[in-house]
C-alpha cells in the first residue's frame, strides 16, 4: 500500500465492535496493558498520526496510522468494578492494535 | 527546636546558621544533565537560539486555566459556539484568539447523563495550551492508576460525588489527542456576562475532578 493510501485508510467506523490485540511487543507502545484482549466499540476516528512505536526510535517519516477512540464498559475492563453498568472508559488506540469482532 | 531556630539577637555571635539548600546543592540527576546537554548542543549547532528556548518556556508559562475558562464560558453563553467548540476546538478557539497548540484538543461536554474526567495513564499528557502547567497530582501514579479503575472513589476524594444515575466516563489520553472538559453550567447563572461566568470555572473543573458551582 502506498503511503498516501495508508494515510487515508480507516478500516473501522464509529459503532464497530473491536478487540484490542493481546500482544506484548517490546519497545515504546502506547496501548495500555489493561485494555489488551478486551472488546469495545469505536467511538470515532481521530485522524492519521505517526506510529509512536516507530517514532520513538527516530524512524521518521513513518507512514501515518489511523487512530481511533474506543469505548469500553468499566465492568468489561475490571471484573470487580463496583460502579454503575453504564460507567465507561474511552482510550485512543491505533489501527494495528485492533481486530474486528464478528 | 535548637536554641538558634527562634528569634534572637544577631548582635555579637559568630556561629553558622543553617541555609535553605540552593537548587545546585542536590546532585545533578541523569535526565536533567541529559536535557541540559541536548539544549546546549542544539544551541551550539544553531538549531535554535538561547532566546528561542527562553521565549518558548516563557510562552508556555504564560498559559493558564483562564484560557480554558474563557472557552467554556463562551460555550455556556452561546449554544452555536458550544457546537463549534465540540466539533473543532482549534477553529472555535481561534475566534477568541486562543491558541490550542500543536496537538488536537477534544472538548468533552458534561451533561445531566454523563460526567467526564481526564487522565493519562501512560505518562502525563495534558492540554497545556489551554490549562497551563498540570498539577502534580495529575502526574502522580496514585491518580493515574486509580482514577481509571475507581473513578467514583477518586472523584469523591476530590469532594465530587456523582449521582449513580449519571455515567462516569474516563478519557485515557494515550496518544495524540488532548482533552478539556466542558463543565455543566450551574443553575441560576443563565444570562450572566461571560467574564463573570469564566471566573467560576477552575482548572479542576476543566479536568473533570469537580463541577462548577455558583458562589
Amino acid at each position: 500500500m502506498s503511503a498516501a493510501a495508508h494515510a487515508t485508510s480507516a478500516p473501522f467506523a464509529p459503532g464497530d465492535r473491536v478487540r484490542v490485540r493481546t500482544a506484548f511487543p517490546p519497545g515504546h507502545v502506547r496501548t495500555p496493558h489493561y485494555c489488551r484482549g478486551h472488546e469495545g466499540v469505536v467511538e470515532r476516528l481521530c485522524g492519521h498520526f505517526p506510529n509512536p512505536e516507530e517514532l520513538a526510535y527516530g524512524r521518521v517519516p513513518t507512514a501515518p496510522c489511523a487512530l481511533y477512540r474506543v469505548r469500553f464498559p468499566q465492568r468489561a475492563l475490571w471484573p470487580d468494578y463496583a460502579g454503575p453498568a453504564a460507567d465507561s472508559v474511552e482510550i485512543e488506540l491505533f489501527d494495528h492494535w485492533l481486530e474486528a469482532v464478528e | 527546636m535548637s536554641p538558634h531556630d527562634g528569634p534572637h539577637d544577631h548582635g555579637a555571635h559568630d556561629h553558622p546558621h543553617p541555609n535553605q539548600p540552593d537548587l545546585e546543592d542536590a546532585p545533578l540527576a541523569y535526565y536533567p544533565a541529559m536535557a541540559d546537554a541536548v539544549a546546549e548542543l542544539l544551541i551550539e549547532k544553531g538549531v535554535f537560539t538561547a532566546d528561542d528556548l527562553r521565549s518558548t518556556i516563557d510562552y508556555m508559562a504564560s498559559r493558564t486555566p483562564a484560557l480554558g475558562a474563557r472557552l467554556a464560558a463562551r460555550a455556556w453563553a452561546d449554544p452555536a459556539f458550544r457546537a463549534r467548540l465540540l466539533a473543532d476546538s482549534k477553529a472555535a478557539a481561534a475566534e477568541l484568539d486562543i491558541d490550542t497548540g500543536p496537538a488536537p484538543v477534544l472538548v468533552m461536554e458534561n451533561t445531566d447523563a454523563v460526567h467526564n474526567v481526564v487522565v493519562c495513564t501512560l505518562c502525563s499528557c495534558y492540554p497545556v495550551f489551554l490549562l497551563g502547567k498540570s498539577p502534580d497530582w495529575y502526574k502522580s501514579r496514585n491518580y493515574r492508576s486509580r482514577v481509571i479503575r475507581s473513578p467514583r472513589a477518586v472523584l469523591a476524594e476530590f469532594g465530587t460525588v456523582i449521582d449513580p444515575a449519571r455515567e462516569v466516563r474516563v478519557h485515557d489520553s494515550t496518544a495524540d489527542m488532548r482533552y478539556m472538559i466542558l463543565p455543566r453550567q450551574p443553575e441560576g447563572t443563565e444570562g450572566w456576562p461571560e467574564d463573570k461566568l469564566a471566573a467560576l470555572i477552575t482548572r479542576d473543573a476543566l479536568i473533570g475532578v469537580c463541577e462548577v458551582t455558583a458562589g
